[in-house]
């Protein structure tokens, strides 16, 4: 059972990657169903083409056309697929050598169990219905019972692919699954605030006041063990007017998102001024916060609206110029 | 070339540790150990450098939130790498060449069990042809095994017999997240996980962190009755392309070998996440029968990401330390397959 505040957490984000001369002609391959090999300085023909000679360092320039089919390397199966595999069902991962090369390429071979592959079988690509100059527009590789290609019937040709226009671009999405751990002292600052309270710690060794609290006091390495309770009001020490709009903004901008330091805290932490014009927001404001009504409390710091200005004059800048 | 030594060397490894990903918790007593062991405060440490991975955490900058176990306020001399803390080790030693520093603390960690390991490490490989497709590390493993187990140059007896020895060992590290021996008969019952792996051929998904302190001449002596001397240290790489080299073989492995001296090694440490991995890194770096590999039960007892290459060193000091061995190898590997890899000799002097 964990001591420490747990949530699942997907992190997801689109790798965006420009793809050169030999990998956009392979790839440009692939789309018009055709699989393209470099031909490196040992005169070995490797799929997929190295952008360069591994020996030489010179460009591979020499794309050369093998068949779609070939023969199981090696092969391993996959009981449990993860996520994003090229297929969702059991099924083997191999390292093919297609007719007409010289290396192995690895993809994913559909059969219904392991008793279904082996060493040396015959294979050959299953094409995606819907290609578009990707990796994937192999589905995966199939059994075949067709003798090997002896001879495969294109000509060598340089760059442009024997398949046509080379892509320029591939869009790879990346979606990872955490189960997202907050560190102890975390766990018990957001376990207050789902009762109402702000608590910090405080450092045993130079005694300052952290809010939120962290594993270790930054400037003497200890843990900060002392747990303090803080109030929920305090003074504006620096902030900045948002104007620009981003994907996931919930405020119409122009907002304002300001360091508070709450009053017995050394450290200011972020959260949002309203209840004042953006552009009356100043150093030295004294804030107060709002909470949401209590019903919809849980353990976050958005059981904290916001920071709205309180009715008593502008801290002195004396007592907040050392916490900037 | 100044002479530097390992003088210091703290770990903690366990299956889920029930903490944050940036380990704070983890590395502030990894490295009050490290203290205790050298009588060095955080004011001899000239240069911090650590290896770690925002992928494996599962947010942005989490080294930089590790840099609180450290104290970095006035700041310090840091940097990080976003690989096995073995080549921060690398890097911390190359920083005593220079004089810039006499002395370092290296740490590395990794808290794999938050999100899914073998997942997660397809982001490592070639992503035009390789990570769309998702290959998990273990089904990688496998094909490599197979195409060794095909070429007869190693077989399932082989590899169980690399697991029973390693198990056996764990016994008596405390920090094993996997230990026990059985026999080979027994290992080889047990069901495959990835043909031809069984679960007992993989490492144990681990969560870790750990800390070796390095200390050049008088430094060293000061901080340690018997310092561990780096005799010998460099890594070297093959190419990313999986269908491009030979997989039965890791030449990047052989390279750093050959840039040490290996004559005299009694105890390897061997950085082999998969059983038959270390049956490779046996024949590449040429070690011979009478080399005892392995003595902590190794990687496949414990092997906490980006830390598990810096504890391999770590161990390989500590055969020095107590006594039990005269010269040591620590080795690091990173990246898919044995693609990259290192070696570090150590001595008594």
């Amino acid at each position: 059972m964990a001591e420490t505040l747990q949530a699942p957490i997907t992190v997801s984000f689109d790798y965006t990657r420009s793809t050169g001369p030999v990998l956009g002609a392979f790839l440009g391959g692939l789309r018009d169903r055709v699989v393209l090999g470099g031909r490196t300085s040992d005169g070995r023909v490797v799929v997929p083409p190295p952008e360069f000679d591994p020996a030489t360092h010179e460009q591979v320039s020499e794309l050369v056309p093998v068949a779609a089919e070939g023969e199981v390397v090696s092969w391993t199966w996959v009981p449990e697929p993860v996520a994003a595999q090229p297929l969702d069902r059991p099924f083997a991962w191999v390292l093919v050598r297609l007719d007409g090369a010289d290396s192995t390429f690895l993809h994913a071979l559909d059969v219904a169990s392991a008793d279904d592959v082996e060493t040396g079988m015959r294979v050959r690509v299953r094409w995606a219905d819907e290609r578009a100059g990707a990796i994937t527009d192999i589905a995966c590789f199939e059994p075949s019972h067709a003798p090997p290609v002896e001879e495969v019937a294109q000509q060598p040709s340089r760059n442009q692919g024997a398949g046509g226009e080379p892509v320029t671009g591939v869009v790879t999405p990346v979606a990872l699954d955490y189960t997202y751990a907050a560190s102890p002292e975390e766990s018990a600052f957001y376990r207050a605030l789902a009762d109402g309270r702000v608590v910090g710690q405080r450092c045993p060794v130079c005694r300052k006041v952290y809010v939120p609290p962290r594993g270790a006091c930054p400037v003497d390495g200890v843990p900060t063990t002392e747990e303090v309770e803080l109030p929920d009001t305090g003074t504006v020490t620096t902030f900045c007017i948002v104007n620009v709009p981003f994907l996931g903004q919930r405020i119409q901008p122009p907002y304002v998102s300001a360091y508070v330091l709450l009053d017995g805290a050394d450290i200011a932490f972020l959260h949002l001024i309203q209840g004042i014009p953006a552009d009356e927001v100043r150093m030295g404001l004294r804030v107060r916060a709002v909470w949401r009504p209590r019903e919809e409390w849980s353990t976050t710091i958005e059981n904290i609206s916001h920071f709205e200005p309180t009715s008593e004059p502008d801290a002195d800048y004396a007592t907040i110029e050392g916490h900037l | 070339m100044r002479d530097v030594a390992v003088v210091g060397f703290a770990q903690r490894q366990m299956p889920v540790f029930d903490g944050s990903p940036t380990c704070v918790e983890l590395l502030v007593p990894i490295i009050a150990e490290a203290y205790e062991q050298t009588g060095f405060t955080k004011v001899d440490i000239d240069f911090w450098c650590s290896g770690s991975s925002d992928y494996l955490a599962g947010r942005a900058f989490s080294f930089v939130a590790a840099v609180d176990a450290i104290g970095p306020t006035p700041p310090v001399a840091e940097s990080h790498l976003e690989m096995d803390a073995a080549w921060a080790l690398y890097e911390a030693w190359l920083k005593i060449q220079t004089g810039q520093a006499d002395t370092a603390l290296v740490y590395g960690f990794g808290k794999s069990s938050a999100g899914v390991l073998r997942r997660t490490l397809a982001l490592q490989l070639d992503p035009y042809t390789m990570t769309p497709l998702w290959p998990d590390t273990v089904s990688l493993a496998a094909l490599q095994a197979r195409l060794g187990i095909d070429a007869g140059l190693w077989d399932e007896k082989a590899m169980a017999e690399v697991v029973q020895r390693s198990l056996t060992d764990a016994e008596k590290n405390e920090y094993a997240v996997r230990s026990g021996g059985s026999s080979v008969a027994d290992l080889l019952a047990r069901p495959v996980y990835a043909d031809p792996l069984r679960k007992h051929d993989c490492a144990p998904v681990t969560d870790g962190a750990a800390a070796i302190v390095l200390a050049a001449g008088d430094r060293a002596r000061e901080a340690s009755d018997r310092p561990a001397w780096i005799s010998g240290i460099t890594h070297s790489v093959d190419a990313l392309h999986l269908g491009s080299r030979d997989l039965t073989r890791s030449p990047s492995a052989a390279r750093a070998g050959a840039g040490v001296d290996l004559d005299e090694v009694e105890v390897a440490e061997l950085h082999a996440p998969f059983s038959h991995q270390e049956l490779i890194l046996r024949t590449e770096l040429g070690l011979g029968s009478a080399v005892q590999v392995n003595p902590s039960g190794g990687p496949l007892a414990a092997n906490t990401m980006f830390a598990g290459g810096l504890i391999r060193i770590g161990e390989a000091a500590r055969r020095i330390w107590d006594g039990s061995a005269g010269v040591t190898l620590g080795h690091a590997t990173a990246g898919p397959l044995l693609q990259q890899n290192l070696v570090c000799t150590l001595e008594v002097r």
